[in-house]
């Protein structure tokens, strides 16, 4: 059988091992993923941000408690800082999710950042892919939680749920463009620590929009399960909201052409760099700039007119 | 900054009723500061949560870590897992409190090499890499 038939059939080890090619930026990697992009569209992917140590693994960890209730199958996509210098990563959110080790319809895959800014790994909107043919009903996919530049994950997920706590400063945090504007649902986990109601009032105030989808506020204790079944709710609520305000297809075509895009700049930029680069044209024009004979400006408009 | 292409990927396992991991922690960090992936799998792990664990993370390296005594049955279970999921190309380490005598028991089973206390992680780096070749 083909890695892809395999994948389509749910077998766990296909899935894992078409993921590290997705990573390693394998050429193969690509054949794969187009063989089983027709049986993608399936999964709602639930994006889960926030800062670090707010609870965003803990929660998954009893979100998907919940939706295995329902019967549904899930695929947890969790991202860690990779280092900067080493390129090494520590992912630790397996530890939050411990339970779900042993439940074959839970697939749970970690990674690093691998240098992509914006809180999400390079590959993630592929991971995503794999899982959602690979029969997951729900992908929840928790960024790096570095804060207020995770919003990457707004191209990738149906529903972005962000989760905060008290204690993470005043309204003036809350008034802050990025974070705030991508979430569909806020949680405000650890709910029983003191000040959860301001952080409540603070961030209803700030999300009153016009028209359209009024983000909901959650009160949560993700390590008591408190408010699980109510965000599950939230999520549901979003997602039919999306369908009968025929909000989803415009989504859905949003973000295939956002992704179409960025894979055609992609594959252009690696034509263009592997063209530049075998002439040598490249490392001539840095020397040449290294000694002021020309600047950078000009040299780029050069190098691209000979092309 | 880091170039793209393969990392080693390793998972970090604490096994059965055993609640110390700073030992699994240490080696972790040098690990990482190696440039490998490493997953960390939490304490009280059961031999079937480990293999699946490693199996859906696609791990080059397994890191067994156990303090308590149990380490025979324990990581014979988790060997015997690994053949049953068609796994056995993945390194399976050991660390911990293991006694001399069972140092050959448990290479017999297809652990590649243990670790006992005092190790300097330089020496688990190196093994890693020699064993993968991927690495100089």
């Amino acid at each position: 059988m083909e890695i892809a038939d395999k994948i389509l059939a749910g077998d766990r080890k296909a899935i894992a091992e078409l993921i590290t090619l997705v990573e390693n930026n394998s050429p193969k990697a690509i054949k794969y993923l187009a063989s089983i992009y027709p049986y993608t569209g399936k999964a709602w992917v639930i994006g889960i941000t926030g800062p670090p140590g707010c609870g965003k693994s803990t929660l998954i960890a009893q979100l998907t408690k919940e939706y295995r209730k329902q019967g549904k199958k899930v695929g947890v996509i969790a991202i860690d800082p990779s280092s900067p210098f080493s390129g090494g990563a520590f992912l630790g959110d397996r530890v939050r999710m411990q339970e779900h080790s042993g439940d074959r319809d839970v697939f749970i895959r970690s990674m690093g950042s691998r240098g992509s800014l914006g809180g999400v790994a390079r590959a993630t909107s592929e991971v995503t892919k794999i899982l959602d043919a690979s029969g997951k009903d729900i992908v929840l996919v928790e960024t790096l939680g570095v804060g207020q530049a995770d919003v990457e994950i707004a191209k990738t997920a149906l529903t972005v749920v962000v989760v905060t706590m008290p204690g993470t400063g005043d309204e003036i945090q809350a008034i802050k463009a990025g974070i705030i504007e991508i979430g569909d649902i806020f949680v405000v986990n650890k709910a029983d620590l003191p000040g959860a109601e301001q952080v409540v009032a603070n961030l209803e105030m700030m999300l009153a929009r016009e028209g359209g989808w009024k983000p909901l506020v959650i009160k949560a204790n993700a390590l008591q399960n408190l408010g699980i079944p109510e965000l599950v709710n939230a999520i549901q609520k979003h997602l039919e909201y999306l369908k009968e305000s025929n909000q989803l297809a415009a989504k859905l075509k949003e973000k295939t052409r956002i992704e179409f895009m960025e894979i055609v700049k992609q594959n252009l930029t690696n034509y263009i760099l592997e063209k530049v680069i075998a002439k040598h044209d490249f490392e001539e024009f840095v020397e040449r700039i290294l000694k002021r004979q020309i600047d950078p400006y000009s040299a780029a408009a050069k190098l691209i007119e000979k092309l | 900054m880091v170039e793209e292409g393969k990392k080693i990927r390793v998972l970090i396992a604490k096994l059965g009723l055993n609640g110390h991991d700073r030992g699994a922690k240490v080696v972790a960090r040098a690990l990482r500061d190696a440039g490998m992936e490493v997953i960390y799998t939490g304490l009280h792990q059961t031999p079937e949560q480990v293999v699946e664990s490693a199996l859906q993370e696609d791990v080059d390296v397994i890191g067994l870590s156990l303090l308590s005594g149990a380490h025979l049955t324990l990581f014979t279970k988790v060997m015997e897992l690994l053949k049953k999921e068609s796994l056995e190309n993945i390194i399976v380490l050991a660390g911990g409190i293991i006694p001399e005598e069972d140092v050959t028991k448990l290479k017999e089973i297809g652990i590649a090499e243990i670790f006992g206390p005092g190790t300097d992680t330089k020496d688990i780096v190196e093994f890693i890499k020699k064993k993968l070749k991927k690495w100089k």
